[in-house]
């Protein structure tokens, strides 16, 4: 069985939880007792319907102020698949939420309330879910019971949003549009009767033929030395096996493999998951590797099949988003995390930064407030094996963390 | 055979998490309750380092009010994997004055093993407690970091969470504070039941039907024991129950049941109406109970 990874985008109140709500009640991923407590509630607010949305949002303080204020998840499976939702804020202030809650999704839900169209938000989201190269965009125009079901309001968010994509989307990007009421459930797991216009696929069966990370294998391979077992036992006393993720791509036994920054070559003697021996390991299977040589490896380093280059970067361009409340300007140092090797890195320029309203270059700014976006470049103490994250995102990605507080402050995309 | 229904990504993802916490810190420890999930945490730290042994201990919080086929499991799975076991006791915590027991009918130990929690966290310097807690539990878990880092009170602030992106699991503490660590956040209780039964793990019996004296208080049957206080017309009878979580006897009800394999088991949680949680009697107190015994330290 696979796992969808999908993440959710909207704004307050386009209905967002109440449209995971539905998906997960029309499932039937629901509990007996947790069901009971959300019609309660509602009861008790004074509703004359079961506000689905309450099922979604956790934390006191967003009950309080009534938002979602976090990345929360969220799981449901069908016969096929399981789902693993990230439900994340809609506000601007929280688009650090926003690309956290992205960064695992293979696809990506927008809501757009049918009554308000395109708005910035929506602008921005879509910007995010390109940014981060999700492949699949599923827009959901949600409130479509009060438009009248009106096939006209639909078809003008559509070609808004496809505007837009004519602007920041990538080749390869999938747009799927739904006209969805997802207070009544219409076109989540069902055909709308109210509708007939729309003749696309429901939600649901969207999301359950979605492909799932399917061109991994087809991407040059890429095993991060994440933890060398030596177990100095007597039934295994030589026994030196490189533990890791293969990030993207295959490797298989026999295949000959390149360590990085040695440089030095070997083939891969053995691939073994726990205590058996496989012939081969994809991403995004975990693995310990033997070699045939005794090569000195340690966590950080990279293998890399010999022919699949791959970059040692001490010097880099990056796109990143800022995710903390100090400013960041050039001049800084971080400790900069590719994958689990972590070297120390220096802000050299800020080249642009985005202006995150209008998604225009923000002209005269050199420094990083908070959920700013824009290019900087950075020199590393070590190298760096990454690849440029348009062409494998897989190993592409990292995060920089202050040595001081010990925070996550921003994460950055090779380009 | 058996088609696997269990995703296996979910598994490479904790492997991966257990490597990590191996990587980036000293003395991390896995927090072992005899319960399901922690027995999932022992095998896939089992998987992570094979054929090296698990390189960090079990610590079990015993708050004296487990039932005694968890403790009899416990020692044995020590024996079967060679892992290193260590116990700190909340009575002990009662005897040093730092917590009083609760009274009235609804008394449990529950709250109090914080205490021992954070007390054993400083004595034996750990700066990484591994946890089987999973998101799909409870409303304040969903929002949980794979790596949650706690001040030395133990305390977790839903506001100050760092984010994680993709992968990448940032270990980074200052001097006092520790991480909890949750491999299998994104499992679901099917998810870890079916780990279970492909992975042909051994768990206590009281996962399984059996009779045992039992009293009903609040629509629940309560397991009936020495530790429970009762009122006088709560009267003991046998039922014939499994639990579908592993707390103390005094704040764990069981379900009727005739799965006595654990397929049947299985069965009949996909047939259930009601949520693992809601038979935990201690999440009960408030709608919001368990985001404030978070914030306490409390896993």
């Amino acid at each position: 069985m696979d796992i969808l990874h999908i993440s959710t985008a909207g704004s307050v109140d386009d209905g967002k939880s109440t449209l995971i709500g539905r998906l997960l009640y029309d499932t039937r991923s629901i509990t007996g007792d947790k069901l009971e407590a959300i019609e309660a509630t509602s009861k008790r607010k004074g509703l004359d319907f079961t506000d689905l949305s309450l099922l979604t949002d956790g934390l006191i303080a967003e009950r309080e102020q009534g938002i979602t204020i976090d990345v929360a998840h969220i799981y449901f499976s069908t016969q096929k698949r399981k789902y693993i939702i990230a439900d994340s804020p809609g506000h601007v202030e929280y688009t650090r939420n926003m690309i956290t809650g992205a960064s695992n999704a293979s696809v990506s839900m927008i809501l757009v309330d049918a009554r308000k169209g395109v708005l910035e938000q929506t602008r921005r989201h879509f910007y995010i879910a390109s940014l981060l190269r999700i492949r699949y965009v599923v827009i959901c125009v949600n409130k479509m019971d009060l438009v009248n079901y009106d096939e006209q309001v639909f078809n003008e968010i559509k070609s808004a949003i496809q505007e837009i994509a004519s602007r920041v989307g990538f080749e390869g990007q999938q747009l799927q549009f739904i006209p969805v009421a997802a207070k009544e459930g219409d076109n989540v797991v069902t055909a709308s009767t109210h509708m007939p216009w729309y003749t696309g696929t429901n939600l649901l069966d969207f999301l359950e033929q979605c492909p799932v990370a399917d061109y991994l294998a087809t991407a040059p391979a890429r095993f991060p030395v994440q933890y060398v077992i030596r177990p100095h036992s007597d039934e295994f006393h030589d026994f030196r096996g490189y533990a890791g993720k293969v990030v993207s791509g295959v490797f298989k036994k026999g295949d000959t493999v390149q360590v990085l920054p040695s440089g030095k070559t070997s083939v891969i003697r053995s691939i073994q998951v726990y205590d058996e021996e496989t012939q081969q390991a994809a991403a995004p299977e975990t693995a310990v590797i033997t070699l045939n040589d005794e090569v000195d490896i340690s966590r950080g380093n990279m293998l890399v099949k010999a022919g699949d280059h791959c970059p040692q970067l001490t010097e880099l361009r990056a796109t990143i988003c800022w995710m903390e409340e100090q400013p960041m300007m050039a001049g800084k140092t971080f400790l900069l995390q590719h994958g689990v090797n972590r070297v120390k890195a220096k802000v050299t320029a800020v080249d642009t930064v985005l202006d995150i309203h209008s998604l225009e270059t923000a002209e005269g700014k050199n420094s990083f407030a908070l959920n700013d976006i824009g290019d900087i470049r950075l020199k590393l103490a070590k190298p760096v094996f990454a690849d440029v994250y348009a062409e494998n995102p897989e190993n592409g990605s990292f995060i920089l963390i202050d040595e001081f507080s010990n925070n996550t402050v921003a994460v950055g995309f090779v380009r | 055979m058996r088609k696997e229904i269990f995703p296996r990504e979910l598994e490479h993802e904790a492997i991966f998490i257990m490597r990590e916490v191996a990587a980036q810190f000293e003395k991390p420890a896995i927090l072992f309750s005899g319960g399901k999930d922690s027995i999932t945490l022992v095998r896939l730290a089992q998987k992570a380092f094979y054929p090296g042994k698990i390189p960090f201990p079990l610590l079990h919080i015993d708050t004296g009010h487990n039932f005694p086929e968890t403790i009899e499991f416990r020692d044995w799975l020590v024996k079967e994997t060679g892992a290193t076991l260590i116990v700190r006791y909340v009575q002990d915590t009662i005897d040093q004055g730092k917590v009083r027991e609760e009274s009235g009918k609804y008394a449990s130990r529950n709250v109090l093993q914080t205490q021992t929690l954070l007390d054993a966290i400083e004595e034996l310097k750990l700066d990484a407690c591994i946890g089987g807690a999973r998101r799909d539990e409870e409303k304040a878990r969903a929002k949980e970091r794979v790596f949650s880092v706690r001040d030395s009170f133990g305390q977790w602030d839903s506001k100050q969470q760092r984010p994680e992106l993709f992968d990448m699991l940032n270990g980074r503490i200052s001097v006092g504070e520790n991480v909890r660590v949750f491999p299998i956040s994104n499992w679901t209780e099917l998810d870890v039941w079916n780990y279970i039964r492909e992975e042909k793990l051994q768990i206590p019996s009281i996962y399984f039907s059996h009779e045992r004296p039992i009293i009903e208080r609040d629509g629940l049957y309560w397991p009936y024991s020495e530790y429970l206080n009762t009122t006088e017309d709560e009267i003991p009878f046998t039922g014939k129950v499994r639990f579908r979580t592993v707390g103390d006897m005094t704040c764990t009800a069981a379900v009727l049941s005739d799965a006595y394999e654990l397929d049947d088991v299985i069965g009949e949680i996909m047939a259930a109406t009601i949520s693992e949680r809601g038979a935990r009697i201690d999440d009960k107190r408030s709608e919001a109970a368990m985001e404030k015994r978070k914030k306490e330290g409390y896993f």
